[in-house]
């Protein structure tokens, strides 16, 4: 069971990281990697969002939807627990942290439409179904995918902190070297494929 | 029919219910109560975020205001005006703070300052300061790449010549530059004092000579000079007191380094003109000739006779 969860958290954060791999959540991704603070700040942010929307979304789809056969509701349902999530915790900082609130700016809204956490939500319920222990794996997945999601945010701050004091030409100035970094760092990760269990 | 249309209507209705109420109540539990004199202090200020007054910006020093200690005149952009607004919101007596600049302390362009090597490197006075201390002689010397001039928000810092330029009438004395410059010769003074020492080097007299020809050498000439005695030597270095100084010029006339300059109406923080020597009359000057010939005669003279009492020196030597 252990080594069960440890192989879903462990694809989770480096194989098929979801920003990385998957491709999710590119906007924060980008959007809020100038500085490391600001960056671990809003990879603690996306892994609390998606721990709770696993856990509620779980909940939704097995107490709500299935006995009454709305599994179609599903994404509407899904992206309404996301919004009350995202607003709750856009309270919750800006009472407790509001230096890191305000440093977030329009990143920490924009998780509502954060296609990572609806990606979450619905991957748990298509990958682990009504299986056994599905509610635990949701968990985990949640975590993990928050965890993979802080990882790759962070690395990136730390390259484009780099890149600020050093000497780019004039025309990948900006975007288009933090794009090249984010796909070579795209590339570095899927050295990660070959990992087995 | 109506059933399998009313069920998903209601149990999304009511998670939105749901959910709607506990929002409330999050809301009520988390609620952060605002100052209302803070909005208003923020459209005072002009929120430019620049740090001047040491805080991390405008929301953040009008906060600082509300909760007390500190005190409404620090907004050097603003400066008067806001700070008259700022004390009507606060509902405080107003203090005048005088204006103060920015100003270079070096006018060392890379004709009169000697140079160690070429830097090729990144256009950055970081990047520059840290391979061997940059590119000129002198330790204390403007880097020229303008790092100071990426970090002001208000278009007062130029580099002319290879040396920093502050426009004074665009300076509003927030710092950022004296931050920014990895050599930290950038000082805030007041505007009061119209003179400044262009030079920040404690080298001793000899090197500073060497290493640039408009550096302070510490002679202390503007010192004795200086009716009102608002000029110190110390560190090898003269050091303008502003509370002091008159604005008589005579330190700057006196200087014989051309390292004393004014800060002039039309903006300009650094004055090109050396101090001229006085001239001497043609009749003078064919004196002073004579005189040297004449020394120069007596001492060839004296300097064979010695030659010739020691060993004879091979001519082809």
């Amino acid at each position: 069971m252990v080594a069960e969860l440890l192989i879903i958290s462990v694809g989770a954060i480096l194989i098929n990281n979801f920003v990385l791999v998957q491709f999710l959540g590119i906007c924060p991704f980008l959007g809020v990697s100038k500085k490391v603070d600001t960056s671990v700040g809003m990879g603690f942010a996306v892994i609390f969002v998606m721990v709770c929307a696993s856990v509620i979304t779980w909940c939704v789809q097995y107490y709500l939807l299935v006995p009454f056969g709305l599994e179609y509701m599903q994404t509407i349902a899904f992206i309404l627990v996301i919004a009350v999530l995202v607003q709750f915790v856009e309270m919750f900082l800006k009472k407790s942290i509001p230096s890191l609130y305000s440093s977030l700016g329009v990143y920490l809204p924009l998780i509502t439409t954060n296609c990572a956490v609806l990606g979450v939500a619905i991957q748990n319920i298509t990958k682990f179904g009504g299986a056994e222990m599905s509610f635990l794996k949701s968990i985990v997945y949640g975590v993990s995918a928050g965890i993979g999601f802080t990882v790759a945010i962070v690395l990136f701050a730390g390259v484009r902190e780099r890149l600020e004091s050093s000497d780019v030409p004039e025309f990948l100035k900006g975007m288009p070297i933090a794009l090249v970094t984010a796909a070579l760092l795209s590339i570095a990760f899927l050295g990660f494929s070959g990992l087995s269990f | 029919m109506a059933f399998s249309i009313l069920v998903p209507v209601l149990v999304v209705g009511g998670m939105g219910l749901v959910f709607g109420v506990l929002l409330g109540i999050a809301s009520k539990v988390f609620a952060v109560k605002e100052d209302e004199r803070i909005p208003k202090i923020l459209e005072a200020l002009p929120g430019a975020n620049c740090g001047g007054c040491g805080f991390a910006g405008c929301a953040a020093y009008a906060s600082a205001l509300c909760s007390g200690g500190v005190k409404p005149n620090m907004c050097p952009v603003g400066g008067e005006v806001v700070a008259g607004k700022i004390s009507e919101i606060m509902g405080v007596e107003n203090e005048v703070k005088e204006k103060m600049v920015a100003r270079v302390m070096c006018n060392g362009n890379p004709d009169r300052a000697v140079q160690k090597y070429y830097f090729d490197g990144p256009r950055d006075c970081h990047s520059a300061a840290r391979l061997g201390g940059g590119e000129k002689m002198c330790a204390y010397g403007c880097l020229g790449f303008g790092s100071c001039v990426e970090v002001c928000k208000f278009g007062a810092m130029s580099v002319k010549d290879g040396v920093a330029y502050v426009d004074i009438d665009k300076c509003v004395a927030c710092g950022a530059c004296a931050e920014a410059c990895p050599k930290k010769i950038i000082k805030i003074l007041p505007l009061r004092s119209k003179y400044t020492i262009t030079c920040k080097s404690i080298e001793k007299g000899a090197a500073t000579r060497h290493d640039c020809e408009v550096g302070c050498i510490g002679c202390g000439i503007c010192a004795k000079a200086c009716p009102k005695e608002a000029i110190a030597i110390s560190d090898n270095l003269a050091v303008i007191d502003p509370n002091k100084c008159v604005n008589c010029g005579i330190c700057a006339q006196k200087c014989p380094r051309g390292a004393i300059n004014k800060v002039t109406p039309t903006g300009l923080v650094r004055l090109e003109k050396k101090p001229q020597k006085p001239k001497l009359t043609p009749e003078q000057i064919a004196e002073l000739k004579a005189k040297k010939a004449a020394e120069n005669a007596a001492k060839a003279d004296s300097d064979s006779i010695e030659k010739t009492a020691e060993f004879q020196i091979p001519a082809d030597k």
